[in-house]
């Protein structure tokens, strides 16, 4: 029997990291796909998922009186969330970043710059919550399936779908359209992508839309999730999101996939190691990153390449 | 023009000149030095808290001005200090014997933060030290020693030569006594073989390395004398406080220190000095618009690297 129950709670484990891992993964893509294409760690990204989470809340308040509040309504908010906060990711991307990019400044400055949006973005949903923690209320319950003492909701299911799909559309998007082509060819060379008329501006531009909107979907979904939302819910999931694609390497789209999904089970398994817990479990992913770092920096789909700053 | 050829330059030359500097910085320092006896509490209570952000802008300067690394974790070796000193003047030692072990403390993690990853790009010391500082809170908040989260509380008033410091007046001179120390230290530093190591490093890591200087070890060096600069700021904070909590040292803490160091302008002591002024300053001045000023100091954090990307009053390249 005992041996039952370790096994019951292995495979809730399991399903509980998997879908910590699908927000991660979907945090994890912006973070990767920005870097590869502008060699810029973008901080802000975390508050990116956290503003995207706020702004899904809006939609569905507005048209949960129409549509209601089960999954056409959240769908609905999902999209404008996706879409408005794609759009953020472009201003910020022309606001903040590009000038620098455009003077050549160092990296250093990029990365402050990085900070400053991520100051900014928080503090803005502070003030206009007065940092008050909102209810994101649903009506999807928690009806499942249960194998024994097992139980996976609808929702768990339909949220790693949802994750599934979103990620097999964007590698559709890089592999097999002009736009994918034109981000891989300005990660290798930006000046050469110049030369045979690709716009590298506007292509920047569309990578910080992708990644913005799939931090938004992320963000609505943990609102979903979790059942409340916050203004500081991004920041610690920008540096497991960073930590995730590290995991994964850095610059690559199924790096980040896989890097969110181990940290996911690699997290919700260490809250079960008995000198963890919950109390020390950023503590250990963050040992995690720091390991990985010094050991293996290209992580485990990453390329290695020798550079200095 | 109406004026003379060179006009200009003379004025500047005056202005720059060393007796003219010497002359502002002497009446700068009389200020400073008899201040206290009129103003009341609160103008001093603003200009203690002043030198102190400039002991750790100061400190922060050393690692991201001079050696231009990224540090996005200060407040954790402010941390350390702080709770090194309050823990062990639990245990009853002496305030001033705690501040070397608080500096050791701290130099010990810097070395266990920059020791493994200074070897790695640039952002991904930025995650680390940031993971670090985050660590570090964490900690504080889970050990039984460091207090939880509500943190440690009533922690003793040094004495100096029998002389009790618990008034604000003693904490301001304390502070500024610290404050010239950290100058020169800086001064010293900057112009050494190790100060002009960094520099060459900051502006060409690979032609640094040919001529023998071997970058990890200098880069590391940075990173300790930081972390000393954090120990002893901290320490002095637990006893001014009396009382310390995880939450002083959240990432807020330290993304105002890199504020500070950024907005003066990175390499520069004056410009380190200033951007810990008007960090303080201007929160006390606008202080009606409450949360809305951390909004603030965002947006121009971005408007001032979009339009100066090394700082407002950076460091003159030669």
């Amino acid at each position: 029997m005992h041996a039952m129950t370790v096994f019951y709670t292995i495979i809730q484990q399991l399903v509980n990291g998997l879908i910590l891992g699908s927000f991660y993964s979907l945090v994890a893509l912006g973070y990767s796909m920005v870097y590869g294409i502008i060699k810029l760690l973008n901080f802000a990204h975390g508050d990116i998922y956290m503003v995207g989470a706020f702004v899904g809340f809006g939609a569905l308040g507005i048209f949960g009186n129409a549509l209601g509040i089960g999954w056409l309504g959240i769908t609905v908010a999902l999209v404008i969330s996706m879409v408005l906060v794609g759009f953020l990711g472009i201003v910020i991307h022309r606001i903040a970043y590009q000038p620098l990019l455009n003077k050549n400044a160092p990296r250093m400055s990029l990365l402050i710059t990085a900070v400053g949006v991520s100051f900014t973005l928080f503090n803005a949903v502070m003030v206009m919550t007065s940092g008050e923690y909102k209810a994101f209320t649903t009506s999807l319950g928690y009806d499942g399936i249960s194998i024994g003492p097992i139980n996976i909701t609808y929702t768990q299911i339909i949220m790693v779908v949802a994750t599934a799909v979103l990620m097999l559309g964007l590698y559709w998007f890089i592999n097999r359209t002009m736009y994918g082509k034109a981000m891989r060819a300005i990660a290798l060379d930006q000046d050469a992508c110049r030369l045979m008329g690709i716009n590298v501006t506007k292509t920047i531009s569309l990578t910080f839309f992708v990644g913005s909107a799939l931090a938004a979907a992320a963000g609505v979904m943990a609102g979903v999730y979790y059942g409340s939302i916050h203004f500081y819910m991004g920041f610690i999931i920008g540096l497991k999101a960073f930590t995730a694609a590290v995991i994964g390497g850095i610059g690559s789209i199924p790096g980040a996939m896989l890097g969110g999904l181990i940290l996911g089970l690699l997290e919700t398994a260490g809250t079960q190691l008995p000198f963890v817990g919950s109390a020390w479990k950023d503590v250990f992913t963050f040992g995690i990153l720091i390991l990985l770092l010094v050991t293996k920096p290209t992580g485990i789909l990453g390329k290695s390449e020798i550079e200095r700053m | 023009m109406v004026y003379s050829v060179g006009f200009k330059d003379r004025v500047l030359e005056t202005i720059n000149g060393k007796k003219t500097r010497a002359f502002f910085l002497s009446l700068l320092i009389i200020i400073v030095v008899l201040l206290p006896l009129g103003v009341n509490n609160y103008v001093e209570e603003v200009m203690t808290n002043t030198f102190f952000y400039i002991i750790l802008a100061l400190g922060l300067n050393i690692v991201i001005g001079y050696a231009g690394l990224v540090d996005l974790g200060y407040a954790a070796f402010f941390a350390v200090g702080a709770y090194t000193t309050g823990i062990l003047m639990r245990y009853g030692l002496n305030f001033w014997l705690t501040i070397p072990i608080a500096v050791i403390f701290c130099v010990i993690a810097g070395i266990i933060i920059g020791g493994p990853t200074l070897r790695l790009r640039s952002d991904y010391l930025a995650i680390v030290t940031l993971g670090f500082g985050e660590i570090t809170r964490i900690t504080a908040r889970n050990l039984k020693i460091t207090g939880g989260a509500s943190g440690l509380v009533g922690i003793q008033r040094p004495t100096i030569f029998g002389h009790k410091l618990y008034q604000i007046t003693d904490f301001y001179y304390t502070f500024f006594i610290l404050v010239i120390l950290a100058i020169i230290v800086s001064l010293r530093i900057y112009h050494s073989r190790l100060g002009r190591a960094w520099q060459y490093i900051r502006e060409d890591e690979d032609a640094a390395e040919a001529m023998g200087i071997d970058p990890v070890k200098t880069k590391l060096y940075a990173y300790m004398i930081g972390a000393a600069f954090g120990g002893v700021a901290g320490a002095f904070f637990a006893v001014k406080m009396t009382a310390i909590s995880p939450e002083t040292f959240a990432f807020t803490q330290s993304a105002m220190i890199l504020l500070a160091v950024i907005l003066g302008g990175m390499g520069k002591i004056p410009g380190a000095i200033l951007g810990a002024v008007f960090l303080v300053f201007f929160p006390e001045i606008f202080r009606e618009i409450g949360q809305m000023r951390m909004l603030l100091f965002g947006i121009l954090l971005v408007i001032i690297m979009v339009f100066r990307p090394q700082g407002l009053w950076p460091e003159r390249k030669s």
